[in-house]
């Protein structure tokens, strides 16, 4: 007895646990690859898997079994001139006759390579950054959709029953099959007519045709007027959710006190920020402003691995950015937040000019400004200034970070916000 | 005879698969193929990769060492490297085969000949799998095994539970017993099992006595006579459960799924070349009778032989594709030269094969698929024919020498030599390290040692160290490792301390 089973809709991910346990088994090796992964990543470009490589060694599970010493006898195939008792030099890879073949991919054999997903690789991401549960999931769940209309379907559920559509398409459908009888009705009267003039109304021959001119008629009375085929539904599709667009600034001191360890760190801060602000606009742009004593719009590349050295003036940076709101992001159209990153240190003069432009000419325009120290030491005169600011404007954030978990506290409020 | 052919078209649906497997089955039982029932599932790729990933097995328990299998597979899948399960058939009863929906109509009936009647006629007669596996009870087993260590996760955590798992699989190929034990009277079981008690309390009374500073040691610790096991064990892990102190009955009760399942598939490995070809054959001559009358088109037929031909092609030695011998390859072309022997035997096959040439090539052919495995079947069919055709040579790498020679090739001179060391290739067990549980020191340390007889002057390799601490860790004190040479000379200790 033979049986024939569909497992299709069984299913497919039972592979799935043993894939957890392996990324759990494998957790720091997977761990520093995304570091990496992250350090080489553009701020835009966080939201993808990633190709996570660990030494084939650690990752072997080991057995009894041979090495190479020793002698033993091997059968190859494709003999083509080799004879009895010929010595040949013994190939570089061991054992046996066998080409050692160069690696495809460019990947070593010494190395045990796949894919983590986009949410494998975000798990990863904000588990150093101690983000609440909640902010993990709103961060690694895709943006979220409407229905919006999508023409017709020819299933669906009774409420989608679009009733004009399917009354034409139902009286198309009688037309079209009451044709043929139709046809042959108005023949049959024709003879009928003809043969009135010359017969009774009792000769069998019009009584038949009467009888076949009725038939035809029933046969049109029994099309029904609406079919199931006729049914029409209003289809609606998931589009995301239509939301308006932000900008995003970056402003970073690149003076020469910012290493490459704290410039790490506030590409973290970054990246964050763009994440969140990708979940809540449809579009995100991002404008990076490197300073020192003066300021530059840079690209991505310079704002992180460019090395300037000499003294910090902020103002020039805030300068920059009000002139860019001012040319290109009309507030009316753009949603416009900032991350600034420094290590504090600024000419002292300067620091209150900061104060003055952002709170007459920047914070009224701000979704949020969000402002780190990276500093070890004492707070410095920027943080002062900048710490009278917080009281009259909630949008502001500052905190000094020490670390990478540091981090999130300074958009906590940003977060809870857009909870809510 | 011409008659419709059943389909024209490379879709299959459920009708056409079912008209197929009909016809396959006649004419299989036409030629007198043994089978369980069939069970054909359709599946979709993604579950063949997870088929994959646990060897096959339709339920497995769960464990990382998969989800790399997996991981790997996946990665190659993506990028093209792998085409996806040919089949994969599961040796129980029903017998289940699986189609994968994106293959065309005459791919599933290449899978129906090749799988659900090849291999499963060969899953129900080889005497290593009557022997060795009962088809009929393994899906339940799988099913227990999957929900015990789940379990287990569950109660004992899934750190201890992995921690286990991993010292089994690293000695899963020394779970499995090679020779299979007279069956015994059931008065002997009666009484074995009453010694089993009677040493079991006697266990129970040694761990009392134990706390108990001695007096005198009631046997001298060098007392020969009291080796234990008194005979060297070659089934570590079945040693280790029955005998290792300290283990929890969960841990025993581990070890002996990990035995249990490791000789299950022992004769899959031991019959590759045999079931491979055998299946092989089979598929061929089915489709090719299938086509004789008429029932397939040719374009059914140029997709299957191209897919046949790709199967069995061996590349040569020198080939950037070679990996060894292909056993679709060697078997198919055995098997097909067991049938042309029967059937015009040269006066060559009459000298190499008095008994076969000539006679019945199907009844031959089912003698040589039940009795053998690829060992004994090659060492017993391998005829001159074949060599030629395979060009084949043998290699003797001797470490000691500088270089490797070529000992034989294929010629009146090298036929019978070749055909033993081909046999000798297929020898799982000096394939394997000889390795043993020779001693216990139960009145001293407690220390388990193994020994590894060498074979050819063959070392082991760099990963023996940690297998030993995976025994350490499954007999939970200190275990030693002795190499002896083929002579029985003593030559390296290697230890793992706890």
């Amino acid at each position: 007895m033979t049986q024939i089973v569909d497992r299709r809709l069984n299913g497919k991910n039972k592979s799935a646990v043993n894939r957890q346990k392996f990324i759990r088994r494998f957790r720091s090796q997977i761990k520093k690859a995304v570091t990496e992964a992250v350090n080489e990543r553009s701020v835009k470009d966080l939201d993808k898997g990633e190709k996570v490589s660990i030494p084939a060694k650690d990752i072997s599970e080991p057995f009894f079994h041979h090495s190479n010493d020793g002698y033993r006898e091997a059968i190859h195939p494709g003999n083509k001139e080799f004879r009895q008792g010929d010595k040949i030099k013994r190939p570089e890879s061991g054992g046996g006759a066998r080409g050692k073949q160069a690696s495809d991919s460019g990947e070593g054999m010494d190395e045990f390579v796949f894919e983590l997903t986009r949410e494998e690789f975000l798990h990863f991401f904000f588990e150093d950054l101690e983000l609440p549960n909640l902010v993990k999931t709103r961060l690694a769940t895709l943006e979220e959709t409407q229905k919006v209309r999508a023409g017709h379907t020819s299933d669906g559920i009774p409420t989608n029953i679009n009733v004009i559509r399917s009354l034409r398409g139902a009286m198309g459908r009688r037309i079209a099959l009451r044709a043929p009888y139709r046809n042959r009705i108005e023949e049959a009267e024709a003879q009928l007519e003809d043969l009135l003039k010359r017969h009774s109304e009792t000769d069998p021959v019009v009584i038949e045709l009467r009888e076949e001119i009725k038939r035809l008629k029933e046969k049109i009375e029994h099309i029904p007027f609406i079919d199931t085929f006729d049914l029409r539904y209003d289809n609606r599709i998931d589009k995301p959710k239509p939301t308006t667009q932000a900008v995003m600034f970056c402003i970073m001191d690149v003076s020469g006190s910012m290493g490459v360890e704290e410039k790490d760190m506030a590409k973290r801060f970054f990246m964050l920020l763009y994440l969140f602000l990708t979940r809540s606009y449809e579009k995100t742009q991002v404008v990076f402003i490197s300073h020192h004593t003066e300021a530059n719009e840079v690209d991505e590349e310079t704002f992180f691995y460019s090395r300037e050295t000499g003294g910090t003036v902020v103002s020039s940076a805030l300068n920059l950015m009000k002139k860019i709101i001012e040319e290109r992001f009309p507030i009316s159209e753009w949603n416009i937040y900032a991350a600034q990153a420094s290590d504090g240190d600024n000419w002292d003069n300067d620091s209150i000019d900061c104060k003055k432009i952002l709170s007459e000419q920047i914070m009224p325009y701000m979704q949020y400004y969000a402002y780190i120290e990276i500093t070890e030491d004492r707070h410095q005169n920027l943080w002062y200034e900048y710490s009278t600011l917080k009281d009259t404007w909630s949008n502001f954030a500052m905190q000094r970070i020490a670390t990478v978990a540091d981090i999130y506290p300074v958009f906590r409020k940003l977060f809870e916000k857009s909870n809510a | 005879m011409s008659r419709k052919p059943l389909s024209e078209t490379s879709e299959w649906n459920f009708e056409l698969i079912k008209k197929y497997h009909t016809e396959i089955a006649r004419i299989a039982g036409d030629f007198g193929l043994d089978t369980y029932p069939v069970q054909l599932e359709i599946i979709t790729a993604e579950q063949m990769m997870d088929a994959y990933a646990s060897v096959g097995m339709p339920i497995g328990y769960s464990h990382w060492s998969f989800g790399k299998e997996f991981v790997k597979n996946e990665k190659r899948y993506k990028k093209g490297q792998m085409g996806l399960a040919y089949e994969i058939v599961i040796n129980s009863n029903p017998c289940i085969a699986y189609l994968m929906e994106e293959n065309s109509m005459t791919m599933q009936a290449l899978v129906i000949a090749h799988a659900a009647y090849g291999h499963n006629s060969f899953f129900k007669n080889n005497y290593l799998f009557t022997t060795w596996t009962s088809a009929d009870s393994i899906i339940d087993y799988l099913l227990f095994a999957k929900n015990y260590i789940a379990e287990c996760e569950e109660r004992y955590g899934e750190e201890q539970v992995e921690a286990i798992l991993d010292s089994c699989h690293a000695l899963r190929n020394f779970g499995v017993d090679r020779y299979k034990r007279p069956s015994r009277l059931s008065l002997q079981e009666e009484q074995a099992r009453q010694r089993d008690r009677e040493a079991y309390l006697q266990s129970q009374i040694n761990e009392l006595w134990r706390t108990i500073p001695a007096k005198e040691p009631v046997y001298s610790a060098t007392d020969e006579a009291v080796r234990f096991p008194e005979e060297p064990q070659e089934n570590i892990l079945y040693f280790i459960e029955k005998n290792a102190p300290f283990l929890e009955p969960w841990q025993r009760e581990i070890i002996r799924i990990v035995r249990k399942i490791a000789q299950y598939f022992y004769p899959q490995r031991q019959t590759q070349v045999m079931n491979e070809g055998w299946a092989t054959f089979w598929h061929y001559t089915i489709l090719h009778r299938l086509y004789e009358e008429g029932l397939v088109t040719d374009g059914f037929m140029i997709e299957f032989l191209q897919s046949h031909t790709n199967v069995v092609y061996q590349p040569a030695f020198d080939s950037p594709y070679y990996s060894g011998i292909n056993p679709y390859a060697l078997g198919f072309a055995m098997m097909n030269d067991i049938r042309r022997v029967c059937e015009t035997p040269t006066p060559e096959d009459e000298r190499w094969f008095p008994e076969i040439a000539g006679s019945d090539w199907n009844k031959t052919l089912h003698f040589a698929m039940q009795n053998f495995k690829d060992e004994s079947f090659v060492s017993q069919f391998l005829s001159p024919k074949v060599i030629r055709e395979f060009k084949l040579f043998s290699i003797l790498d001797d470490s000691n020498e500088r270089e490797i020679a070529v000992t034989s090739i294929h010629d009146e001179d090298g036929y019978q030599h070749i055909r033993q060391a081909l046999s000798e290739q297929y020898n799982l067990g000096s394939n394997e390290p000889n390795i043993q549980v020779y001693h216990v020191d139960r009145k001293g340390d407690r220390s388990l040692t193994l020994r590894h007889t060498q074979f050819h002057r063959r070392l082991l390799a760099q990963s023996t160290d940690e297998v030993l601490k995976h025994v350490a860790r499954l007999w939970g004190f200190d275990v030693r490792l002795e190499t002896v040479a083929e002579d029985g000379t003593l030559l390296t200790v290697m230890e793992c301390n706890i």
